[in-house]
């Protein structure tokens, strides 16, 4: 199944000790984050002013976050006008059971569904399998990994951990492909054929929602292959899901979104295709649209004066794209269909710091603070990182670490206690030193070492080398080398070795 | 249910949203000071980027050029919007008007459409589904887009083209944004073009008498 849903089932740093020993992932990932890195850098440049861009975009989302009820309200009444259906859902579950309700009130066997987070972050897939619908994911990615029965691993590109004879093999076998050779041309074409009939067939398609604009009721989707038109137009229901955060005032808004997103995201002046659509057009596409509104923790975030900012993301995945900590560790490590520095800090917030998993990714970041620079809505994403870990151990009751903190406060706020702390520390590595570091330490210790080296203690100190050294030079009035008191010293360095 | 969940959602923004108002102002649409010659020309540079095979015709050979991109790809069905300009087409081929409910859009190869308007910055043709250009999935099913774009048409830049489009939006009408044929990269980032929409987009460009 692919929805994975934002619950991570371990902490990052176990998740990552599995994912970084898988040297294929890595491969691909580095590609893939190079070539679009690289890509994107020339696409903005080309927009003189991406800086103003970027300020206008945050703040469309800052305006947006301060009356978010009466955008929502005006959304709702102008889709209501336009012949749609608007549903509010507080959490997953009533979310999952709006969706379930309206494909069984059909008698839908089978939904198609164009790519969406929101979807997956309610674990829609399998609500529906539960109640015997089967959810056909469209998108070429989202559909490998259905098939391969696994989860994404990148906002935009899901399936980028895998290669192309991996995904030859998962056609032959599950979709009875007769594939000669794993061309990508041909893999395309083989999804091409498979998912054609369930385009032309299906009666209802869920999709997500990039933008809501508030003033006219307009939904848009951002895509590529097309399988977004075809899931909002073929079908004759259409389920779209989206968070509460993604309405926008006015139809002129989409201007700076769509200069933002695809430059930011696909590295692309624009992507190959956007469908936008407000309520029914009669004689033209789905005859049913309802527009289900999700909350799922938002508003716990929207509380939030430091986190807030989470809310303007556009999901472009450029945090990703930078991240050193992604590059190597991979989407799979973050447990959450939200992955990446913008994972890190919307996932525990979704969960509303009680996830002792996810309390747990606001550590996954050097805090380089590439993310901000590239995030077109200026998420200050290092800043939450860093407030969220304070709040998370602030909340902790007095923990090993917290002792352990204490106790090296007082170690070290006097000299002597330190040094001698350190002479008792370079006695007692000795067993544990290899090739003058430390893999891992024992007891309690250890998770210091779990996913670094620790450094072995020096056989000298700065202050135990200052103590032993030559009087110091100065120089006397006649410009010859000579000690404080007045007598002159060879200029020569002794060869009593310097700090280590 | 419903009006709960919904009244529970709006007390909680309304106890979490900000309470100062950030004073906002929207950048006003600039309009472009480039020379048209030279909005048209990346347009059709930036198009041809994306693979959409862009044709430069004058006015006056439009039906010719629709002719020599349709007798390229073969001699299937070709649809189009019912109320497209008869002039726009050659007078020997046989073209089928599309009618909801009635056209079976998988025997359709080609189909012909207008646009409302086109963006150089980004190489987009942009369809509000209004006069010429039918409903949506007529330029979707058949394999074969051939879309009329008048230099005209051409906007330098993306707020430019959504101003231009507010009115259809506020009217209702759906929109299009197409920039080049169906592609894909999720295969270890090597595009495909023609996953699912059409897989060839011809664009000509047609320069006004």
């Amino acid at each position: 199944m692919s929805a994975g849903g934002i619950k991570p089932a371990r902490t990052f740093q176990q998740a990552a000790k599995v994912t970084l020993a898988n040297p294929q992932m890595r491969r691909n990932l580095r590609h893939a984050t190079t070539v679009i890195r690289e890509k994107r850098e020339r696409a903005v440049a080309e927009l003189l002013d991406w800086e103003a861009l970027r300020d206008e975009g945050a703040a469309v989302k800052d305006h947006v976050m301060a009356r978010l009820s009466e955008y929502l309200l005006d959304l709702e009444s102008a889709v209501k006008a336009r012949g749609g259906h608007v549903h509010w859902a507080r959490d997953a579950a009533e979310a999952r059971g709006i969706v379930a309700g309206i494909a069984e009130g059909h008698g839908a066997r089978e939904v198609i569904k164009v790519k969406s987070i929101s979807t997956d972050e309610i674990e829609l897939n399998a609500a529906l399998s539960e109640r015997g619908i089967h959810a056909i994911e469209t998108d070429l990615a989202e559909l490998i990994v259905q098939l391969a029965e696994d989860r994404p691993s990148h906002i935009l590109v899901p399936a980028i951990h895998r290669n192309r004879a991996e995904i030859r093999d998962l056609f032959r076998r599950k979709l009875g492909a007769e594939l000669l050779t794993d061309e990508p041309k041909a893999l395309a074409e083989a999804a091409r054929l498979y998912l054609r009939e369930k385009f032309l067939t299906t009666k209802v398609a869920v999709s997500g929602a990039n933008f809501a604009v508030a003033e006219s009721g307009t939904v848009c989707v951002v895509e590529s292959e097309g399988n977004g038109r075809m899931c909002v137009t073929m079908p004759d229901v259409l389920i779209s899901v989206m968070g509460i955060e993604k309405v926008v005032p006015t139809w002129q808004d989409l201007a700076v979104f769509m200069r933002l997103l695809p430059r930011s995201s696909t590295a692309e002046r624009m992507n190959p295709y956007t469908s936008f659509w407000s309520g029914v057009t009669p004689g033209d596409g789905p005859q049913e649209f309802h527009l289900v509104l999700l909350d799922n923790g938002r508003t716990d975030v929207l509380a939030d004066e430091v986190g807030r900012q989470t809310l303007r993301c556009i999901r472009c995945s450029a945090c990703l794209n930078v991240c050193p900590v992604y590059e190597r560790a991979g989407g799979h490590a973050y447990g959450s269909v939200y992955p990446g520095p913008i994972g890190a800090i919307l996932t525990p917030q979704l969960l509303h710091l009680e996830d002792k998993n996810a309390n747990t990714l606001p550590w996954a970041s050097s805090l380089c603070g590439a993310c901000y620079d590239a995030c077109p809505v200026k998420i200050n994403i290092p800043e939450v990182l860093l407030y969220l870990r304070g709040k998370i151990t602030e909340e902790k009751p007095l923990s090993v670490e917290a002792v352990a903190f204490k106790t090296a406060a007082w170690v070290m706020s006097e000299p002597h206690r330190f040094e001698g702390a350190i002479r008792l520390a370079r006695t007692g590595q000795g067993p544990l030193v290899r090739n003058g570091a430390i893999h891992a330490l024992p007891g309690m210790l250890g998770g210091w070492t779990d996913t670094r080296d620790l450094p072995a203690f020096p056989p000298q100190t700065f202050r135990e080398w200052w103590r032993k050294r030559p009087a110091p030079q100065v120089r006397g009035d006649d410009g010859n080398a000579q000690t404080s008191e007045g007598e002159p010293v060879a200029p020569e360095r002794t060869d009593d070795r310097g700090p280590v | 249910m419903s009006g709960e969940a919904k009244l529970d959602i709006l007390t909680r923004i309304n106890r979490a949203q900000a309470r100062q108002q950030e004073p906002f102002a929207r950048v006003p649409v600039r309009p472009s000071a480039r020379p048209r010659g030279e909005v048209v020309e990346q347009f059709a540079e930036y198009a041809a980027e994306y693979r959409a095979n862009v044709v430069r015709v004058p006015a006056a050979q439009l039906a010719g050029a629709v002719r020599d991109r349709l007798a390229l790809l073969g001699s299937g069905r070709v649809a189009i919007p019912g109320d497209l300009p008869a002039g726009w087409l050659p007078p020997e081929w046989p073209f089928t008007p599309d009618e909801p409910g009635v056209t079976d859009l998988t025997a359709v190869q080609s189909v012909v459409t207008g646009c409302a308007v086109a963006i150089a910055e980004t190489g987009t043709v942009v369809l509000d589904h209004g006069a010429g250009q039918g409903r949506r999935a007529l330029t979707l099913v058949p394999d074969h887009h051939i879309c009329v774009v008048w230099e005209a048409q051409v906007v330098d830049s993306v707020p430019e083209a959504v101003a231009h489009l507010r009115e259809s939006v506020v009217r209702g009408q759906p929109l299009t944004w197409i920039s080049g044929p169906s592609a894909t990269s999720d295969i270890e980032l090597s595009r495909v073009e023609g996953v699912h929409g059409p897989r060839v987009l011809d664009l000509l460009l047609v320069r006004e008498a």
